[in-house]
């Protein structure tokens, strides 16, 4: 019971926490470009502000365009309550396995992309079109990175890789290096930041994520931005909690937790300080020029596992 | 009793053929006779196939007919019952959408007979498929099975298209028939007989039983339609009548993996671990190949039918993986292979005859096949949307529905590979995981196009915009499958602990742990290794989607939704031109995968005599192209230059059969 109650509460957190790691990113963003940026809670007012205003919806839209804001919103929920944030242990991670949440955030896209199209306009198409490219690539890459550290911990429950890799001494794993490369090219490409798509714009040209949800207003955009601040939120604590588990909770005693609490926010806060750098740093590359880097993250994945196999099977 | 439901199934289903020939002046009657005996059988089928495997039952009879010396044996052990359920639940949907569909043919210039005598026979020969236990009834069956589909095929045969693919089809199917024949052929010679008893019993050297494996894999591949023996499908499935189609991808090509099953399981036992590594080839490159010649199609049968490739390729993986585990003593992880497999053909024996039952009502009420002039259809047809919607997200392989759960229990096989000592298989596995991740990546952007053309947007023709809902027969039959859909994708727990009653008939362990935790938990090797609980997932979604919209949704407080035009960037009214195709769609995976496809690309700007300039785009397939043609080819020449001997000329025939009878008075008495 203590168990499901945590499992609640750290639901609670990763959801309600996720517009900060969004606003943290942009602020420091502005600050890299020497400008005054708004402060890191700006995501909350920006939520409640499109809470509170009317909903305007295209008439040629169907029912899809309705539903499709609350199933997003409510498969990405689920997908962060069943990865480990603060402890390893709670009943929600046997819910799913790494490979189960790769399929809620398809389930998820597969209904954004479905959004897009919708409306019958030539940008959501554009938009949709985009991004089930981008996925179809980066989804076998994120799950070759995954399945590298599965085989090493031959398991593909996340607490059980987690606390496999807290339960044993530190050692710098080759396929690990490999797979965790692959990972954060495949994040960066899979939440929609620079160099593969521009939270930022809505220059046409360059819309993925944002030509899909250019039709979204009041609070069904809400949840649709909301959606996609929790998804930026899981691949920073997947990448956080997978290759440097130290910190996270292994039972439910209230020291550990807030040590686990304590440790992740500043993992986090250090990974959105590296992505707000990056994308200080880089230009938004072409769209066919996205392949490549994809391509480049699957053979990263792809050279973790046959190091893995080449390598570390004894 | 439920092996006298199996004869049932089968007696009825020749009924259902045979019986109306008697009444042929009524349509109404040669319906409603034809399909409520197919229903019957349907009915039958699925009671007694389930029975069988529900209780692990294993009967065996035999019948005094046949040849003189080898009586006919029938037997319905777990593995048939199960692919006995698969053709029954199919047959049943199709009993149930049938007569509303076929009336378009009413008025055609076929009479409806041959449709019906065909469609029973074409049922009964896949039932005494299943049910068939020695070489010469299952070679009999086969061939029903092929030739009364052939003429389904080619129903409407006024059209060349048709023609040239029953044709095709038929070819293909006979090719492979003589396969499978020798293939039984190598058993029988071992065995010292025909039926499948003596053939199970034979000692077959490790040299022939590869023999008999490739021919049997060649044979049963052709039939099921692995890359490169998958030219017909696409040709095929598009031109028979839809519930046709729906029964020749949806169980038909489960026929063949059920013959392979048997052949390689049961037949000849020992499994050496290479044939698995040939299959999970196979099966790996039909299942990318398929899906990557599928997103370039716009005609949706056609679309669908590369799907089945690509399914059964996915079918082939898990199979390959459970005979490479097999093959190198693993017992369990074999089980968990074949279980995978076999959970994978129940999956897409329901969502792909959704689909063509759903394109086929499309075609019927829009009469349109192409996706590029289809759009908007689900304010006109909005039950048959949500089905279709259902089959789409199944055959993605997306939590909750049941194409997940298979893909998910191939992909926990192919992570087990690091249980190999072998390092090249250890590091092959990974690489047709890898296969199988990209697979279901575009199997998800191609249904997103499909849904998102056909259904979403604006329509772009006028009779889709004009389409109405179809009758209720068939919508009853498709919300049937979608319901099946879900709840086979969320209670996999059930569905496996009943597969692995057939594991457990060839492999010597079957998955104990996969069930141990209870119906909520699919656990196929342990708990700690991977779990998946259905059941919760989809309670969590709508949990997570109930807090959500109450939350929105606060009491005593109006939450209105404005309806206005969609955004046109204020250059005026958007129209239906504007919208992404289905070719524009796939533009970027297009230019990605370039050389996959012979893509012949041809632009003409705007001029005189084409004002608004023109775009063609024809894509075709490299193996009909490089494999079959140049055969094709060759075969001409070849016949042509044995035609000489073909001169018209009497004499000179009475001379050919003069020197032929004295070349075999010479043989005889040597």
């Amino acid at each position: 019971m203590k168990g499901w109650i945590l499992a609640f509460v750290q639901t609670g957190l990763f959801v309600f926490g996720a517009p900060l790691l969004a606003g943290w990113v942009k602020w420091i963003k502005c600050r890299l470009q020497s400008r005054q940026g708004p402060p890191p809670w700006q995501p909350y007012r920006d939520l409640r502000r499109l809470f509170n205003k009317e909903v305007v919806i295209a008439e040629s839209s169907s029912t899809i365009f309705r539903i499709a804001p609350y199933l997003i919103f409510s498969v990405t929920v689920l997908a962060s309550s069943v990865v480990p944030m603060v402890a390893i242990g709670l009943p929600t991670s046997a819910i799913a396995d790494v490979i189960v949440l790769v399929g809620f955030l398809a389930l998820a896209r597969f209904f954004l992309a479905l959004a897009g199209m919708d409306a019958g306009t030539a940008f959501g198409g554009m938009g949709s079109s985009r991004e089930v490219t981008i996925a179809s690539l980066a989804e076998p890459a994120m799950l070759m990175g995954v399945f590298t550290l599965a085989m090493t911990v031959n398991s593909t429950n996340l607490a059980s890789m987690i606390g496999f890799l807290l339960n044993h001494p530190f050692q710098l794993y080759p396929s690990f290096v490999f797979a965790a490369m692959g990972l954060v090219l495949v994040a960066v490409a899979e939440t929609g930041r620079i160099p593969v798509d521009n939270p930022a714009t809505h220059l046409e040209l360059t819309m993925v994520h944002e030509a899909m949800i250019l039709e979204y207003s009041g609070r069904y955009l809400a949840l649709m931005e909301w959606g996609a601040m929790l998804k930026l939120m899981i691949y920073g604590v997947l990448l956080a909690n997978l290759f440097c588990p130290w910190g996270v909770a292994v039972d439910f005693a209230p020291l550990p937790l807030v040590a686990g609490l304590a440790a992740l926010t500043g993992k986090l806060l250090v990974l959105g300080t590296a992505l707000a750098v990056a994308e200080t740093g880089l230009a938004k590359m072409r769209l066919f020029r996205v392949p490549q880097y994809l391509g480049l993250a699957f053979i990263l994945c792809l050279l973790g596992m046959l190091s893995h196999v080449i390598l570390e099977v004894s | 009793m439920f092996w006298n439901l199996a004869c049932l199934a089968v007696v009825a289903a020749l009924a259902s053929g045979l019986l109306p020939v008697f009444f042929s002046r009524s349509d109404a009657a040669v319906r409603t006779v034809a399909f409520g005996l197919l229903g019957l059988s349907g009915l039958a089928g699925i009671l007694g196939g389930g029975g069988a495997l529900l209780g692990g039952l294993t009967i065996t009879r035999v019948l005094p007919v046949g040849l003189p010396w080898l009586h006919s044996h029938l037997r319905l052990d777990p593995l048939a019952g199960f692919f006995l359920l698969l053709v029954g639940l199919v047959t049943l949907v199709a009993a149930m959408y049938g007569p509303a569909y076929v009336r378009q043919y009413e008025e055609g210039p076929q009479p409806l007979l041959p449709l019906t005598l065909f469609t029973g026979l074409f049922v009964a020969g896949m039932n005494l498929v299943l049910l068939a236990a020695d070489a010469f009834s299952f070679m009999i069956a086969w061939e029903l099975m092929s030739v009364t589909s052939y003429f389904l095929v080619a129903y409407q045969h006024q059209h060349e298209t048709h023609r040239r693919a029953a044709f095709i089809y038929l070819l293909m199917a006979q090719v492979g028939g003589l396969f499978i024949l020798l293939g039984f052929g190598v058993l029988a010679g071992f065995g010292g007989g025909f039926d499948f008893a003596a053939m199970t019993a034979a000692q077959v050297p490790a040299k022939w039983a590869t023999i008999a494996f490739l021919l049997a894999f060649i044979g049963f591949g052709m039939k099921a339609g692995v890359v490169p023996l998958h030219v017909w499908l696409p040709q095929a499935h598009p031109v028979a009548p839809s519930h046709i189609s729906a029964l020749m991808s949806g169980v038909m090509l489960k026929v063949a993996v059920y013959g392979f099953i048997r052949f390689v399981y049961d037949l000849l036992g020992t499994i050496h671990w290479q044939w698995g590594g040939l299959a999970l080839f196979v099966g790996s490159a039909s299942a990318v190949l398929g899906v990557l010649y599928a997103l370039m199609q716009h005609d949706l049968k056609r679309l669908l039918a590369y799907h089945s490739v690509e399914n059964i390729g996915i079918i082939y993986v898990g199979l390959g993986l459970s005979m490479i585990f097999a093959g190198t003593g693993h017992p369990q992880l074999a089980a968990l292979g074949l279980i995978a497999a076999l959970y994978h053909c129940l999956n897409h024996a329901l969502f792909k005859s959704l689909l063509f039952f759903g394109a086929g009502s499309i075609l019927q009420q829009s009469g349109e096949h192409d996706l590029n002039r289809m759009g908007g259809l689900i304010r006109r047809m909005p039950v048959t949307a949500v089905c279709f919607l259902i089959g789409c997200i199944s055959i993605s392989a997306l939590p909750p529905f049941n194409g997940f759960v298979s893909e998910w229990l191939t992909f926990q096989a192919a992570l087990q590979g690091t249980a190999l000592k072998s390092g090249v298989l250890g590091a092959l596995i990974p690489v047709a995981a890898a296969v199988l991740a990209l697979t279901g990546a575009l199997a998800a952007a191609c249904f997103v196009k499909v849904f998102g053309v056909c259904f979403l947007g604006l329509s772009r023709s006028e009779r889709c915009s004009t389409a109405t809902e179809t009758a209720r027969g068939p919508l009853l039959g498709q919300v049937l499958l979608g319901l099946l859909c879900l709840l086979f994708g969320v209670l996999p727990t059930w569905t496996v602990g009943h597969l692995e009653t057939v594991a457990r008939q060839f492999l010597p362990e079957g998955m104990p742990e996969a069930t141990a935790q209870g119906w909520l938990w699919l656990t196929p090797i342990s708990p700690r290794v991977a779990s998946y609980g259905a059941p919760l997932v989809l309670f969590g979604i709508g949990l997570a989607w109930l807090l959500a919209w109450l939350w929105l949704h606060p009491p005593h407080r109006k939450m209105p939704v404005r309806v206005g035009p969609a955004w046109d960037c204020g250059f005026g009214p958007l129209n239906a031109r504007m919208q992404y195709t289905a070719t524009a769609f796939t533009m970027p995976i297009r230019r990605i995968f370039g050389p996959v496809w012979p893509i012949r690309e041809h632009f003409r700007p705007a001029s005189a005599e084409e004002p608004r300039g023109r775009y063609d785009l024809h894509i075709d397939d490299w193996v009909w192209l490089k494999v079959y043609q140049p055969i094709g080819r060759l075969l001409l020449a070849t016949a042509r230059r044995l035609a000489l001997i073909q001169g018209g000329n009497i004499r000179t025939y009475l001379a050919y059969s003069f020197f032929t009878l004295l070349f075999l008075l010479l043989v005889v008495s040597l």
